[in-house]
């Protein structure tokens, strides 16, 4: 099976929910930027694989094409939460592996309202949200991190710790929604959202897009594009195993620890060996938890790591150089391409002020609550 | 039925609650008798170990432990706020989540694994379109 190649990979800056311009006009861009990045044509793309969460009916696939360039190739539109983007790439990735073409495009794009995601009306009788608990997602992320606090002891001040570090390195990423830096105070005394959770420590809901070009190892041969590719070591996607508590507490450790080891089996590699890692930070208390389900430390480390500057930028492994979900922005079917473009950057070598030095490899995670859990392993080429 | 004319009672808030035309209100589960996994609701197939039509009802504890919490200032327009949202670990099995009442809402004061009790009241005046009231579940501490 032939070795599968990013060639091509680009997003746009990250804008306010609602902002941009039409669902397709918006992965249109980004897909123009992929190509061009690669330096080729979408004549030369043999499919499409488009990541769309909110749109999902509305074949946004084949409106991008009609944006860019009605080929009649094949389109697959592709949904799974917060992990549709990463789906979109892997779908790609596999068909390449199975030999069925060598140029395919991937993009993600997400169109987003503001507010609270989760814990609507839905369901039959009377409203639930606020009298059974919270479903929204701030309520249901800020469990999961008290999961954590209530084994090892973290603490408010470490989560928001997260928030401070991922602020600081969005303010080296021209693309992410915001450069400003938030000192702890001001992540701390933020509007409380969902104990531990400030609003500092949410995600932006932004309007995004991000398209990568992925190509077989004959084709990047062919083309000439070896230079500034970046090899797939790794492209693994879990769902959710049982779990006691599932019907009212969604788990991503456990698909994340599956998805895990499974990528560095299928990579090569141990956890040391990266360079960097783009997680899914969605909320400030959920990255605390993927310190130890991607093994960057022991169990019960993650405090620690946050609290020594281990995950910063200039440290043993810095986690979220673009400024995560947390300021770069989440559009939710963009967020896994836009993770690869990030990890890819710094592989190249191009990721100017926040570059990681001598970066060779490079993960990227992102949870779908549902749930789904996809991780890719890059490496370096030239 | 020569009740019929009667006054209708409150409406289960979820369809695990039941409520007995005698005796007091419980949660129910459904319990695998293959692999003694609990769930909320009736189903056919068991997820965790895939038996099928070997779930059986069991009625639930009203009393567990506070497994974890997240004390909600932000929601939706209408929803009272702070509250807290609890996940309760049920004695004998079962978890179910809910708000937890009569504990405030300060993180100093609410302890991880401190015992809780199921209570039954008024699903907070909320109605249906029909004007029906409910009967919901909260947790407060044991």
């Amino acid at each position: 099976m032939s070795d599968v190649y990013v060639v091509g990979v680009d997003m746009i800056k990250f804008m306010k929910a609602g902002t941009g311009p039409s669902v397709s006009a918006l992965g249109a861009r980004a897909a123009l930027m992929a190509l061009d990045d690669a330096g080729l044509k979408i004549q030369q793309m043999e499919a499409l694989y488009c990541g769309n969460l909110y749109q999902a009916g509305a074949m946004v696939g084949q409106r991008i094409l009609q944006e860019i360039g009605q080929t009649g190739i094949p389109v697959v539109n592709v949904a799974n939460a917060c992990a549709t983007g990463a789906t979109a790439f892997r779908e790609g990735w596999m068909a390449i592996k199975a030999g069925a073409y060598d140029l395919v495009l991937a993009v993600g794009v997400e169109q987003m309202g503001a507010g609270l995601l989760g814990g609507g009306a839905g369901g039959k009788g009377i409203p639930k949200e606020g009298l059974l608990g919270s479903a929204t997602m701030p309520a249901v992320f800020a469990e999961a991190g008290q999961e954590h606090a209530r084994k090892y002891g973290t603490t408010f001040e470490q989560f928001a710790k997260v928030s401070v570090k991922n602020h600081h390195h969005s303010t080296m990423n021209p693309k992410a929604m915001y450069q400003i830096e938030t000192p702890l105070e001001m992540v701390m005394n933020a509007e409380m959202i969902a104990y531990p959770n400030t609003k500092l420590m949410c995600s932006v809901n932004v309007d995004g897009s991000a398209a990568a070009v992925l190509a077989s190892e004959k084709a990047v041969k062919q083309l000439g594009l070896m230079k500034r590719a970046v090899r797939v070591k790794a492209s693994v996607l879990t769902s959710d195993p049982w779990q006691e508590r599932d019907l009212v507490m969604p788990d991503v450790n456990t698909c994340t620890r599956n998805a895990a080891k499974k990528a560095y089996e299928m990579a090569g590699i141990s956890p040391k060996d990266l360079s960097l890692v783009e997680l899914h930070d969605c909320f400030a208390t959920a990255e605390i938890l993927h310190y130890e389900n991607l093994g960057l430390c022991g169990e019960g480390e993650a405090g620690k790591m946050i609290d020594d500057g281990a995950v910063a930028l200039g440290g043993k492994i810095p986690v979220n150089v673009s400024g995560g979900l947390l300021s770069k922005g989440h559009p939710l079917g963009a967020t896994g391409i836009a993770n690869i473009y990030e990890v890819s950057t710094h592989l190249r070598g191009e990721a100017g002020k926040r570059q990681v030095p001598n970066a060779r490899f490079g993960l990227t995670h992102v949870i779908g609550l549902g749930s789904a859990c996809a991780i890719h392993v890059l490496e370096k080429v030239a | 039925m020569a009740d019929q004319g009667a006054t209708k009672g409150p409406l289960p808030v979820v369809d695990f609650l039941k409520i007995p035309a005698q005796g007091e209100p419980y949660l129910e589960g459904h319990r695998c008798k293959s692999c003694s996994a609990i769930y909320l609701g009736a189903r056919e197939v068991c997820s965790k170990c895939g038996t099928r039509g070997q779930l059986e009802p069991a009625k639930l504890s009203n009393q567990g432990k506070l497994y974890v919490y997240s004390i909600v200032h932000r929601s939706f327009p209408g929803v009272e706020v702070p509250y807290v949202s609890a996940v309760v670990d049920l004695d004998g099995g079962g978890t179910v989540k809910g708000n937890l009442i009569g504990a405030g809402a300060d993180p100093e004061k609410i302890k991880m694994g401190m015992p809780v009790r199921v209570v039954f009241k008024d699903a907070l005046g909320r109605k249906d379109r029909e004007g029906n009231a409910y009967l919901s579940y909260f947790f407060e501490p044991a």
